[in-house]
């Protein structure tokens, strides 16, 4: 996925001017998990740069750039770092196409690694993207293949809104994918059903697809038929997709690693609700993280979803 | 003594409130202005302005003395300890990068080459005082109270590490960079409020003093005049990112300048020096004057992280370069011509890293996290709806466990 990601960005810089790419060590070191490695070299220290350490400042003077002829893609080194540029974004970012009635608009991507299970340090396993999806103005996305992150970013750098663009640390080098070398992109806010099945619904996005594959299989010796769904944008939340699906199966669960109260877990239920009622044949479910702090490596375990989870909530909504 | 009185430059305005007015205050405790004189009734110190970009400092690189007058009077056995305290320091965290490599830790920050601050820091830093550490401070974690067995269980991936048992004045270290600024002022406004004798001193890194936190920290602390004594170990990166590109100022000492309060660039590898800013500094926050801001210019020998690799971003010689400001050897060549002798010095690192190896031991073998552990912390009373996660989580592994 770094590669993919670092590919795309070969392509955007390549083609359009207008593109420059900052953050903390993003220049020289090629960002602390490579994603932007080489880049400066090729494309020089004005268009791919190291910024001072100041996450407000990376997202606040993107906005600037973004409102004067530039698609700034900044970074921010990890999802518990973002939170020092939240007021520029709620305040400023999200708000300035609505404020201005569309004279400014604000081209710019906001990304960063997000998620846990790679036994780091605090602060470097969160999953904030119902924080992000909750802002009016933001759009979210969150890849979860290699082919996926690189459609995904292309149009991400070419939208006119602002894009939170969210990596799953811990799978960036854990897939080997063919991935096309030309440009191509793959839509914001379309979901994509990975597999079909008639009994249950299982909605996730990012590093968790792999774990609800492995947990479909599980549920396939069960008996058990499953329609995989990959959001791949949080937001705006592909409803067509998901309300489909959860008519023909009646039943849905939603896996996810963030906290469950308030997120994009109790966002599909709602959907559910409003639009599948009548269908439903079980409660909608969500297999989340608890409401508690990621914990450090030791606790991780119990905090983090492995597949045989998903697999036992599966097989408790289809037997309900 | 006369290093006493010329510490600290103190440059800047300063809001006269007898005048209301702004007055510029030099060194000798008086005004430029003509029409106003301003006293000052603290120590105002003289020779070593920021904006002149000049460095404190006591011994050069061999270990010679530079200035006989600033030398603090240190007998030999406050002398050796220091050293020993450093040595100790050196040898547990060159043990925590292999246990880390040996897999058996996780990321870890390594302190190499900024001993000298933080153990100078730590004998003046008192039982009373607070301390606020950034994450690359474990030289002096230790001296105020914090075990290596509590050190070591943090980075093996357990929060019981930073539920220190007997170092109640000292915060747990903090990740996002420089936001712990801001706790410390708020700690010295507790401390004034309550007319304590206790002083507070944090800790940040050159990159944190690009955050907003640091120059609010700074701002605040200078309005409120809170006795907290900010350090800035500048080890001239910011994982990558060298100091040049995080800030056009002169040092960042300088910086004190902007918000009202005395600032002062030394030499982070000489003991001696950091010794003697650090005692004068504690009296100026007990004195009543407000906060003062130190720059310990220093250099990170080792990497950021273990997961960090400094070959990426700067050069061997560079590197080399730094070796002979080494804060040990420096120290130790001083004894050396002082007749200070550390006898049995093998002895004593094997006994070192014994008490290392032990208190590793203990910390790999601490009683094995729980679930419990997970919940128990986050409300001091676990809400309902926490419970019912718990219960919930728990269905799930009897279930498990009946699979098995």
């Amino acid at each position: 996925m770094v590669q993919a990601i670092n590919n795309a960005f070969d392509i955007k810089l390549a083609e359009d001017k207008s593109v420059v790419m900052f953050g903390e060590d993003v220049g020289v070191e090629g960002g602390v998990f490579r994603v932007t490695e080489g880049l400066q070299k090729k494309y020089g220290a004005e268009r791919v740069f190291d910024s001072p350490l100041a996450e407000s400042a990376i997202v606040g003077t993107g906005l600037g750039m973004a409102m004067s002829g530039l698609r700034p893609v900044v970074e921010l080194q990890f999802d518990g770092f973002t939170y020092p540029a939240f007021n520029q974004i709620i305040s400023n970012v999200s708000r300035m196409h609505n404020r201005t009635r569309g004279r400014f608009k604000a081209p710019m991507v906001i990304r960063f690694p997000y998620g846990g299970a790679i036994n780091a340090i605090e602060h470097h396993s969160e999953s904030p993207e119902a924080l992000y999806a909750h802002i009016p103005g933001i759009k979210v996305v969150v890849p979860s293949t290699p082919y996926d992150a690189k459609g995904l970013i292309i149009s991400a750098i070419e939208t006119d809104d602002p894009v939170i663009f969210m990596e799953p640390k811990r799978i960036y080098r854990a897939i080997k994918q063919e991935v096309p070398e030309e440009k191509f992109s793959i839509p914001i806010g379309k979901a994509k059903v990975l597999q079909e099945g008639t009994d249950v619904t299982v909605i996730a996005f990012g590093a968790l697809m792999r774990e609800c594959q492995k947990a479909i299989v599980m549920a396939e010796e069960a008996g058990i038929s499953v329609e995989l769904i990959d959001l791949r944008t949080i937001y705006p939340i592909d409803r067509e997709t998901i309300v489909n699906s959860i008519k023909k199966t009646g039943r849905v669960v939603i896996v996810a690693e963030a906290s469950e109260s308030f997120s994009v877990g109790s966002e599909l239920m709602a959907i559910a609700n409003e639009e599948a009622f009548l269908s439903l044949e079980a409660p909608p479910k969500r297999v989340m993280g608890f409401d508690t702090i990621v914990p450090l490596a030791q606790g991780e375990p119990y905090y983090m979803i492995f597949p045989d989870r998903i697999f036992y909530e599966i097989e408790k909504t289809v037997k309900y | 003594m006369l290093w006493h009185k010329t510490l600290f430059r103190f440059y800047c305005y300063r809001k006269d409130n007898a005048e209301n007015r702004l007055i510029w205050v030099n060194n000798e405790e008086k005004c430029l202005d003509l029409h106003v004189f301003y006293t000052i009734k603290n120590m105002i110190f003289n020779d070593f302005n920021p904006l002149e970009d000049k460095t404190f400092r006591i011994i050069d690189n061999e270990g010679k003395v530079t200035d006989k007058a600033l030398m603090p009077e240190l007998d030999k056995e406050t002398i050796l300890n220091a050293y020993k305290s450093m040595l100790f320091a050196r040898t547990a965290d060159q043990m925590a990068v292999s246990y880390q490599r040996q897999g058996r830790m996780y990321t870890y920050p390594p302190i190499l080459g900024q001993e000298a601050i933080q153990v100078a820091a730590g004998m003046i830093i008192r039982e009373q005082d607070w301390l606020v550490p950034a994450f690359r401070e474990m030289a002096l974690m230790l001296a105020k109270g914090v075990s290596l067995k509590e050190i070591f269980l943090y980075y093996l991936g357990n929060e019981e590490g930073s539920n220190f048992a007997k170092a109640d004045r000292v915060l747990p270290i903090c990740v996002p960079i420089g936001s712990q600024y801001l706790h410390a002022t708020g700690i010295g406004y507790s401390v004034k409020y309550q007319q304590k004798d206790e002083v507070v001193f944090p800790f940040i890194g050159d990159g944190g003093t690009s955050e907003g936190d640091f120059s609010e920290a700074l701002n605040f602390a200078a309005v409120w005049e809170v006795p907290v004594v900010f350090t800035i170990q500048n080890n001239q990166y910011a994982i990558s990112v060298p100091v040049k590109s995080q800030t056009r100022s002169i040092n960042l000492a300088v910086k004190a300048v902007g918000f009202g309060m005395p600032g002062i660039k030394v030499d982070g590898n000489d003991f001696f020096a950091m010794y003697v800013v650090y005692k004068e500094a504690l009296e100026y926050a007990r004195s009543g004057k407000g906060p003062v801001l130190i720059e310990a210019y220093t250099y990170r020998k080792g990497a950021h992280t273990t997961s960090d690799d400094p070959s990426k971003y700067r050069t061997k010689a560079e590197e080399k370069s730094w070796e002979k400001a080494d804060p040990l050897s420096r120290l130790k060549k001083y004894m050396d011509s002082q007749g200070i002798v550390l006898e049995n010095e093998e002895e004593l690192i094997q006994s070192y890293k014994d008490e290392v190896d032990k208190q590793f031991l203990e910390a790999e073998n601490f009683r094995p996290y729980d679930l419990e552990d997970v919940f128990n912390y986050m409300y001091v009373e676990m809400p309902d709806d926490l419970k019912r996660q718990k219960a919930n989580y728990e269905q799930y592994l009897s279930w498990k466990e009946k699979r098995k």
